[in-house]
């Protein structure tokens, strides 16, 4: 009886922490339903009329190509380090080659690397091939970015995959394709959904790089955001309309992998 | 480094040695790690030469002309320049505070959450929206929404035009930095209160221990590993923190909040000293490699500790 007091007491509070935390959030959409006058006042209003013209405004000022410009470099560089990250992972777990530690540890040490070091070299390269602000440079540099996430992560639910089932299809004569499809892959395919969004949330988020090197033809949504930086004359309301909008894929993918989601981000140390 | 922090847990198994084969043998097992291989190599590793090259050039993408080379000069004004000295104190400081307090919020969070009650998992999804948020929306949300003197959150609701930015900027950047960081560390820390024994728990509760007791004795040397892991993972993805100081601040006011990131960002595309900012962005790459080790070698150390106990 006690026990359960108590238990209904820490779960309000924990629900109160819940909301108190994710409020911001709740403003963040409230506002960007409001018109400007709203979304300015002070105290603020907590009652208004909804409207969508702060979402049509940002519509008007063009927002579809930095949304699809994101969709491209997240996509593709996605579908390019799970390409590189399974094999790589395979070779480091279920069949490991001689050095596979150091081999992981180099994986993660390019982690480590802070990306300010590297920028100077890649901008210049960039410019000179002619790649600068060209959205196929955003996609190979997401893909470096992420791929010592996914070895690691793919690694980890690899080791999961039972030797003595492995080994048995092998003694039945099955290849290594048949394994794979057989064996690996129903074991596998929820680690791989989660490694997947989670790079997806990594490159969609990504600002630093692309505020550098991509300007009007390949600025990612981050970068639409820029224009929102100075207070001077800001649209409040239209500044939430567009965070929420550009947050909205990472949220829902979020919210998809969140059981794997520290698994992911702990590089498979945590399960 | 994370095999050393994972607990062993009865599913994972460790990958068998590998078997002493021919050289076919091992072409065999390396060729699929090639592709992913080569590909960090080239990418990571190339642009890193590159910048130790040209942290020996005096290079000022303004001054036409020749770029001679200077040896180590460049180095020289990057350890005499109290800018970029100014710009080492500030990343550990913004670091150290954003860790710490998301550790600590992330704990107590994580602690709520341990237990059974209606609507858990609504909260935990509720607790980690934050992070999901894009960087750079979470700054300018705090920055507009919540910060601003004239229509912010917290001056309509408690009164007041203090400028929050301007009067505390640093505190202004690690609130922002806390608020996403700290669902990163709840999880963490809650996986690691859900791998704690049940069994082990109650019999200290049947033996008469208390909640703190249990709390101090049990659980936190039990969250040792995972606050270390934590902290390690969130000061290496907030050493680099760009997104919020570009947004909320530029790094001012003045050079309060300009962090060593942003001092290289200054440097490279602002004055355009392309030797300085790269020799700049050498010393980055050491001072995290020291910290790196460092933090990796007090993890292992402690764990020795543990297994000869």
């Amino acid at each position: 009886m006690r026990a359960r007091l108590h238990n209904t007491i820490w779960g309000t509070v924990a629900w109160i922490a819940g909301i108190i935390f994710v409020f911001p959030v709740i403003w963040m959409v409230l506002t960007s339903f409001k018109q400007e006058q709203a979304a300015a006042s002070n105290p603020p209003s907590w009652t208004f009329t909804p409207t969508l013209d702060q979402y049509a405004q940002i519509f008007d000022r063009n927002i579809t190509p930095y949304l699809l410009n994101s969709l491209m470099a997240s996509i593709f560089s996605t579908l390019l380090v799970i390409l590189l990250a399974t094999p790589a992972a395979y070779a480091l777990s279920l069949r490991p080659v001689a050095k596979w530690t150091d081999t992981l540890f180099f994986f993660i040490s390019t982690k480590m690397m802070p990306a300010v070091a590297a920028l100077l070299p890649v901008y210049l390269l960039a410019k000179h091939l002619g790649m600068l602000d060209n959205i196929w440079t955003m996609v190979i540099l997401y893909t470096s970015m992420n791929l010592p996430l996914a070895v690691w992560m793919m690694r980890s639910f690899l080791l999961e995959v039972p030797r003595e089932v492995l080994e048995a299809g092998e003694v039945d004569g099955a290849g290594l394709i048949t394994s794979i499809r057989k064996i690996i892959m129903p074991i596998v395919s929820p680690g791989l959904a989660a490694t997947a969004l989670i790079c997806f949330i990594f490159a969609w988020n990504e600002f630093f790089l692309a505020v550098n090197l991509t300007a009007t033809a390949a600025g990612t949504a981050p970068i639409f955001l820029v224009g929102f930086i100075s207070s001077e004359g800001l649209f409040l309301a239209r500044l939430c309309a567009a965070a929420t909008l550009v947050s909205l894929p990472v949220l829902i993918a979020g919210w998809l992998a969140q059981n794997k989601l520290v698994r992911g981000l702990s590089m498979g140390a945590v399960k | 480094m994370t095999t050393m922090v994972a607990r062993r847990d009865e599913r994972t198994q460790a990958p068998v040695p590998p078997t002493k084969g021919g050289a076919k043998d091992r072409w065999v097992r390396r060729a699929p790690l090639l592709p992913a291989l080569i590909f960090a190599l080239v990418v990571t590793q190339v642009p890193f030469l590159y910048t130790l090259y040209l942290s020996t050039l005096s290079w000022n993408a303004l001054r036409p002309g020749d770029k001679p080379f200077v040896g180590l000069d460049n180095y020289i004004t990057v350890f005499n320049d109290t800018r970029l000295r100014s710009a080492l104190f500030n990343t550990v400081l913004l670091t150290a505070g954003a860790v710490l307090f998301s550790i600590i919020l992330g704990l107590m969070l994580a602690l709520l959450l341990d237990r059974k009650f209606i609507g858990r998992s609504i909260v935990r999804t509720l607790l980690i929206t934050p992070f999901l948020i894009m960087p750079v929306a979470a700054a300018l949300l705090w920055k507009h929404a919540i910060f601003n003197p004239a229509y912010g959150l917290i001056n309509g609701i408690f009164g007041g035009s203090t400028d929050w930015i301007s009067s505390y900027p640093k505190a202004a950047v690690i609130a922002t930095l806390v608020w996403q960081w700290t669902p990163f560390m709840m999880l963490i820390l809650l996986a690691g209160l859900q791998s704690q024994s049940t069994e082990v728990l109650e019999a200290a509760r049947v033996d008469g221990a208390n909640a703190w007791q249990i709390f101090r004795r049990m659980t936190l040397p039990h969250l040792r590993q995972y606050l270390e892991l934590g902290a390690l993972l969130g000061s290496i993805y907030l050493v680099n923190t760009f997104d919020a100081i570009f947004t909320i601040t530029q790094g001012g006011p003045g050079t309060a909040t300009t962090n060593l990131p942003y001092e290289i960002y200054l440097t490279t595309f602002r004055k355009f000293e392309y030797g300085e900012a790269s020799a700049a962005g050498v010393v980055v790459v050491i001072l995290t490699i020291i910290v790196a080790t460092f933090a990796l070698r007090v993890i292992s150390s402690l764990f020795r500790m543990e297994d000869n106990r």
